[in-house]
């Protein structure tokens, strides 16, 4: 029995079955952020006065990032409007800056992870901070290099175990902001893994469709991308309220 | 038979607003960081600004790239219901964060 609107929409709704599915999956999507984002306010107007961070991410890098995802969602679009035209080539092109785009945003993301899983804060036992990356770490010492301040680099300091009370890194076991943070751009990291593996199947084995049903075809690209301006549309929130605020 | 459903020149249309888009998107971006820098006096007021810059960016998103703008009626009846129940949550959100309610953890004994 063959599964009716695939292709064609359903007189009543106008849509056809993806769409429709991929529609009431965004809600739920849209539930699950909201859930996230309505936590991180009440953490950020819960927190004592002075006591929420800022300045511990990269701005430059977050820039980046977002520049890459929207163009990435250009290029989605792009690449449905080539099948609409019937050029297949030019969707394929697209795609392949879209694949890529994604790779360089999970890339750029993990760097950002990696600097804050080698910042560390060293509490010494007589009540001082040392604050930056770490360099080395043996049984007797560590070597930190703390962040530069007012554009002066400072040296590296060499602290012996023995004189260490705490030391931890950046993780989001550090504090509430970084818990939050770790959070939400994780599950999104995840978004974009999972719309890039989709968009990756459907330039590759996925697009032998595109020759024997290509209307179905063009349908699943529509689909894919529209789960894509999703996860676009979700960091265009996520930028502003962890990078900058 | 290939997509025929679209004519072309209507697609070359649709092309064209979407590069106008992306362009919006980008300023956008570069205006969310640079008025982040702007000192307004009252952080309530950069958050506003800064939510005001992203709301026009996802609309853009959602209105052209989604195609929200000319979407079907059922479309808007599943996103009339998330709103409902986005702005449920919300109201939650900020009825519980009412000065009475707030207890910052550095005060509990």
């Amino acid at each position: 029995m063959e599964i009716p609107y695939t292709v064609h929409a359903r007189q009543d709704t106008g849509l056809y079955n993806a769409k429709l599915g991929i529609w009431l999956f965004l809600a739920s999507e849209v539930m699950l952020f909201g859930a996230l984002f309505s936590t991180y306010i009440l953490l950020r107007v819960g927190a004592a006065p002075g006591t929420w961070p800022h300045g511990l991410l990269n701005v430059p890098i977050g820039t980046l990032n977002t520049i890459v995802l929207i163009t990435s969602s250009i290029t989605v679009v792009m690449a449905w409007a080539s099948l609409k035209m019937n050029q297949f080539s030019r969707f394929k092109l697209f795609q392949a800056f879209t694949i890529m785009l994604a790779m360089t945003f999970v890339i750029i993301k993990s760097f950002e992870y990696h600097d804050k899983f080698t910042h560390y804060e060293v509490i010494l036992n007589d009540g001082k901070v040392v604050d930056g990356h770490l360099v080395e770490k043996t049984q007797e010492h560590v070597v930190i290099h703390p962040a530069a301040k007012h554009g002066q680099h400072a040296a590296e300091v060499k602290i012996e175990t023995s004189q260490i009370k705490k030391m931890e890194n950046y993780g989001p076991w550090h504090n509430t902001y970084l818990a939050i943070y770790f959070t939400l751009t994780a599950l999104h990291a995840l978004h974009v893994i999972g719309g890039a593996l989709v968009i990756a199947y459907l330039w590759g084995p996925g697009s032998q469709m595109w020759k024997t049903d290509p209307e179905r075809f063009t349908n699943r690209i529509e689909v894919s991308g529209l789960f894509w301006h999703f996860v676009d549309l979700v960091w265009i929130f996520l930028f502003p309220v962890l990078y900058l605020l | 038979m290939k997509n025929d459903q679209h004519s072309h020149h209507e697609i070359s249309l649709v092309v064209r607003r979407y590069l106008f888009v992306f362009g919006a998107l980008l300023v956008g971006t570069i205006v969310t960081v640079l008025a982040s820098f702007i000192p307004f006096g009252i952080v309530a007021v950069n958050v506003a600004v800064a939510l005001f810059i992203a709301t026009v960016k996802a609309f853009l998103v959602a209105g052209y790239f989604m195609h929200l703008i000319s979407e079907k009626k059922m479309i808007y009846g599943i996103l009339v219901a998330t709103v409902f129940f986005f702005a449920g949550l919300m109201f939650l959100t900020v009825w519980a964060m009412r000065p009475a309610s707030i207890v910052h953890i550095k005060n509990v004994p």
